[in-house]
């Protein structure tokens, strides 16, 4: 099974970025072998609206079946619940840390979204 | 003929030129309507003062997926610039706030499983003041999706007559560009300050973008420095208004008087900017 994390850098030791929109990066963890690779999401940093959206798309198509990230909007929450993917929420951790509390099911899951969207 | 007023940002006049402007038209005996684009704020009524003689609801389109037809192509999601279509696994995900109306995706669909459901968006109402047609909308509360709405408004301007004045919404988004198109000249109005300018940098951008000739209207000109000024030499762009800071007009607004009621001595001004407009378009 794989998971995504939204952080700020492309490795284990970067830090889990909390905006799930407009996170520069996604690493797509591989719980069965523990590999990884890091899935760019920049382009989102510029796109003014609809950028959950396109997060989650993302995600969807590196075959995460979980997420763990700080924040999701209404849109995002929709687009990942169709792709059948779980939310799971943390904070303040790096990459490692928030896999290492996943595989020991200490993190909390999300069952709506957590903040609200925003419109231009 | 379509003139529109459009300002980088809100409180810089923009109203007030636009409804002169579509007064003193008037007065010359000139057909006018006046379009207040501005739909999350309409203002224009309070210095015209208008009857209103007719309501409508305007609705914008949605896409409705029938997903017994839907054959999982994408296309849908691939033609939408909005991001408001995607398609997850084996569904379709629509997404009413980031949707413009424009009907491409059922266009595109193969199977015809896509249709179009209707949702309101706001209202447009019609009236006059002192003979000038004027039309406004009023977007529903809690609706982020004004362009469909400002689609409506210009619907209403009647193509008969000889000008059509377009208060347009401040700022430089698509709301703004929705209002813009059409024009046949473009008046941005600014004030001579940091902010002024670099909110008149925005809009030029957006404006040659549009390639619609443009020029430049400054507001409470007699306040700020003179960056503005240096810019628009810089640019080549026609300074074509200018306003001075005057208590009499802040005065007259304060009081909801249209400024060349309270103060005729500014007609001049806006004679001024109709020669320009003259000299830089054939006709
Ligand atoms: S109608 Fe246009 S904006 Fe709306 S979802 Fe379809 S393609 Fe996108
Ligand atoms: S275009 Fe039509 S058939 Fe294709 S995915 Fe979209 S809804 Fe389904």
């Amino acid at each position: 099974m794989k998971i995504a994390i939204s952080a700020t850098g492309n490795d284990l030791c970067s830090t889990l970025d909390a905006r799930f929109g407009r996170t520069s990066q996604f690493i797509i963890y591989d719980l069965d072998n523990d590999s990884y690779i890091s899935v760019d999401n920049e382009q989102n940093l510029t796109s003014a609206q609809g950028a959950g959206i396109q997060s989650a798309q993302t995600i969807i198509k590196a075959e995460a079946e979980a997420v763990i990230t700080g924040n999701v909007g209404p849109n995002a929450f929709r687009t990942l619940t169709a792709g059948n993917v779980d939310i799971y929420l943390g904070t303040g951790l790096t990459v490692q840390e928030a896999i290492d509390k996943f595989k020991n099911g200490t993190l909390q899951k999300a069952s709506g979204n957590n903040v609200e969207g925003h419109w231009m | 003929m379509q003139i529109s007023i459009a300002s980088g940002k809100g409180g810089t006049g923009k109203t007030t030129i636009a409804t002169n402007l579509a007064y003193f038209l008037k007065k010359q005996n000139k057909t006018v309507t006046l379009l207040d684009c501005d739909v999350e704020e309409p203002n224009c009524h309070l210095f015209l003062h208008p009857t209103w003689t007719s309501t409508e609801k305007s609705t914008s389109k949605i896409p409705l997926v029938n997903m017994s037809k839907c054959i999982k192509c994408g296309r849908c999601g691939d033609i939408c610039h909005f991001g408001a279509i995607a398609n997850i696994k084996d569904t379709v995900l629509v997404f009413p706030e980031l949707c413009h109306g424009c009907g491409g995706c059922s266009i595109v669909c193969p199977t015809g499983a896509i249709t179009e459901s209707e949702k309101e968006i706001g209202d447009v109402q019609t009236g006059t003041a002192d003979g000038l047609e004027i039309v406004q909308g009023l977007l529903k509360v809690g609706e982020p999706m004004s362009p469909p709405l400002i689609r409506s408004v210009k619907k209403y301007a009647n193509t008969d007559d000889e000008f059509v004045i377009v208060d347009c919404p401040p700022g430089t988004s698509c709301p703004v560009i929705e209002s813009l198109k059409n024009s046949d000249f473009i008046l941005l109005i600014t004030e001579p300050t940091p902010f002024g300018l670099n909110d008149l940098k925005l809009a030029v951008d957006v404006v040659n973008e549009l390639k619609i000739p443009f020029a430049v209207g400054i507001n409470r000109s007699t306040i700020g420095d003179s960056t503005v000024w240096d810019y628009c030499k810089e640019q080549n762009i026609p300074i074509i208004l200018e306003i001075p800071h005057d208590r009499h007009i802040a005065r007259a607004y304060s009081e909801g008087i249209l400024l060349l009621k309270a103060l005729p001595q500014y007609e001049e001004k806006f004679a001024d900017i109709l020669e320009h407009i003259k000299e830089v378009l054939p006709s």
